[in-house]
């Protein structure tokens, strides 16, 4: 009698309810060419610089796999791409970019402009519509007249160009603040300064400060290249490591 | 292929996995691809990367999508009028979209469904187009240039391609409108909205266009106000509407307004 009631309440567990775990059938496990890798990139056009901006945490489902993989790299001496999602693709997409360059600098005898940069990465992408970089990405630079620019790119190559743009895991908590602060965006009477480059970077910290609260995927370091016609200057800030 | 002749294709190995698994799945999409689902629908591609493996939460990659794109005949020409919002899921991507692509200065098309398949296609519409002009010494008609990407487009038929676009001009046989999407649809006709808000635009275009001969201003008004409309009603459409005339000279930019500005100014109207 004792044995039975001790089979029941294991069965059914401790509230009455039926446990859910079951041996349901063979189950199929499918490989899947993609992981995510989290991170979140952020670029701001101003006058005569942009900024390109990044965390470093490299994560994978539950597990962080490092806290130093900033996910800016420089392309040339005025363009700097941020790209985030898969890593494998990241850095398959940045090799093959690396290679562009040199290619069109060997034939052309010039570096690639920014806006040539883009609309190349554009077709780049879309060589692959059928299995895509799993990366999203976001161009930052000077164009040739030396003003900021910025270029955002979704993973199959439609791109445009934008004052600001947040890509990768923290984007949708990041771009509406930026929508306000740089755009200007549902505010009424409002003076529209333009953005100086020492706001912009105290914005950028503060913004990925926030982006790091709350989400999982975001935090560890903030990298920061400023691109202006000197050249391209770090910096890195330190974030939330939980 | 022409996308493979176009372009050096880096995609080794994995390229074949990916394509035959795509060629399948896609094909449970097909049914939906219909002329609705153009637009706005939550077209997750076949795709659907199921990277979840059982850690983390389960991601798809998304494209942009989303829209009211509208075109329509009348007495001087061509109306072509555009939301400007590109959507992955239901997060909005971007509110300043240009989803009318400038293929020369006496031809337009425009954008709805996947953002990079229509300004990809687009923009070697209009290589093909130069290139036509320069073997033939004449510009290209409409039904042709149309008749162009309607045949590139087909040839990845089934693949999962999302495009719904409307090519305009004005060519030696008068105003030239042309609706080619990927499913390989190409049809001439006078009105056409595309996307997930068009039903709401042709309410609006309808029934202005039952006054026979508008007026140049007249009609960029009533292309105008259905962009309005179908930005009101449809979620997935919003942003700033895009206005554009096309007439004998070749094209002209009339508007951007942004659609909060309209809301105020329409508000105003009727009190």
């Amino acid at each position: 009698f004792l044995l039975t009631a001790i089979m029941f309440a294991q069965v059914y567990g401790d509230n009455g309810k039926m446990k859910e775990y079951h041996y349901s059938g063979p189950v199929e496990h499918r490989f899947s060419p993609y992981s995510f890798n989290g991170g979140t990139v952020l670029a701001v056009a101003g006058e005569d610089f942009a900024i390109v901006a990044s965390d470093t945490r490299l994560s994978e489902g539950y597990s962080i796999h490092s806290r130093d993989s900033p996910k800016c790299y420089k392309l040339t001496n005025t363009t700097v791409i941020g790209c985030s999602g898969f890593h494998g693709d990241c850095l398959t997409l940045t090799k093959i970019i690396d290679a562009r360059l040199k290619m069109y600098k060997h034939s052309n005898n010039k570096s690639m402009t920014s806006g040539a940069i883009a609309a190349m990465l554009s077709t780049i992408l879309y060589g692959r519509r059928f299995f895509p970089y799993y990366v999203y990405n976001i161009i930052g630079g000077l164009d040739e007249e030396g003003k900021g620019a910025v270029y955002s790119f979704d993973p199959v190559g439609s791109y445009q160009r934008d004052t600001y743009k947040a890509g990768g895991s923290a984007s949708a908590m990041l771009q509406p603040l930026l929508d306000n602060q740089i755009g200007f965006k549902n505010m009424e009477g409002v003076q529209h300064l333009p953005l100086n480059q020492e706001k912009a970077v105290q914005l950028v910290k503060d913004v990925f400060i926030s982006a790091a609260e709350r989400d999982v995927y975001t935090g560890d370091a903030l990298r920061i290249c400023i691109v202006t016609k000197e050249g391209i200057k770090e910096e890195t800030v330190p974030l939330r490591k939980d | 292929m022409a996308l493979a002749s176009v372009l050096q294709s880096e995609s080794v190995d994995f390229s074949n996995y990916g394509r035959q698994r795509h060629g399948f799945a896609s094909g449970l999409y097909e049914a939906e691809l219909g002329l609705e689902s153009v637009g706005g629908d939550r077209l997750s591609f076949a795709l659907s990367t199921s990277c979840s493996n059982g850690d983390g939460p389960d991601r798809k990659i998304e494209f942009l999508h989303g829209t009211t794109t509208l075109a329509f005949k009348f007495q001087h020409g061509v109306i072509v009028a555009v939301d400007s919002r590109a959507t992955a899921g239901s997060y909005i991507a971007s509110q300043t979209v240009k989803k009318v692509i400038e293929i020369n200065p006496y031809l337009l098309g425009t954008m709805a469904g996947g953002a990079a398949d229509c300004s990809f296609w687009e923009r070697l519409l209009a290589r093909q187009c130069r290139v036509y002009e320069l073997r033939n010494k004449e510009r290209i008609s409409v039904a042709a240039a149309s008749k162009l990407l309607a045949n590139m487009v087909y040839q990845y038929k089934g693949m999962g391609l999302s495009m719904g676009t409307m090519v305009c001009g004005w060519d030696k046989t008068g105003p030239g409108l042309y609706y080619v999407d990927s499913e390989g649809n190409r049809v001439c006709g006078d009105l056409f909205a595309v996307g997930s808000g068009s039903m709401y635009a042709y309410g609006i275009v309808d029934s202005g266009l039952k006054q026979k001969d508008l007026t140049v201003e007249e009609a960029c008004d009533l292309g105008r106000r259905a962009i309005y409309q179908a930005t009101y009603r449809d979620a997935y459409s919003g942003g700033q509407v895009n206005l554009y005339h096309v007439h004998s000279e070749g094209w002209t930019r009339v508007s951007q307004s942004d659609v909060l500005m309209l809301h105020q100014q329409y508000q105003a109207e009727k009190a």
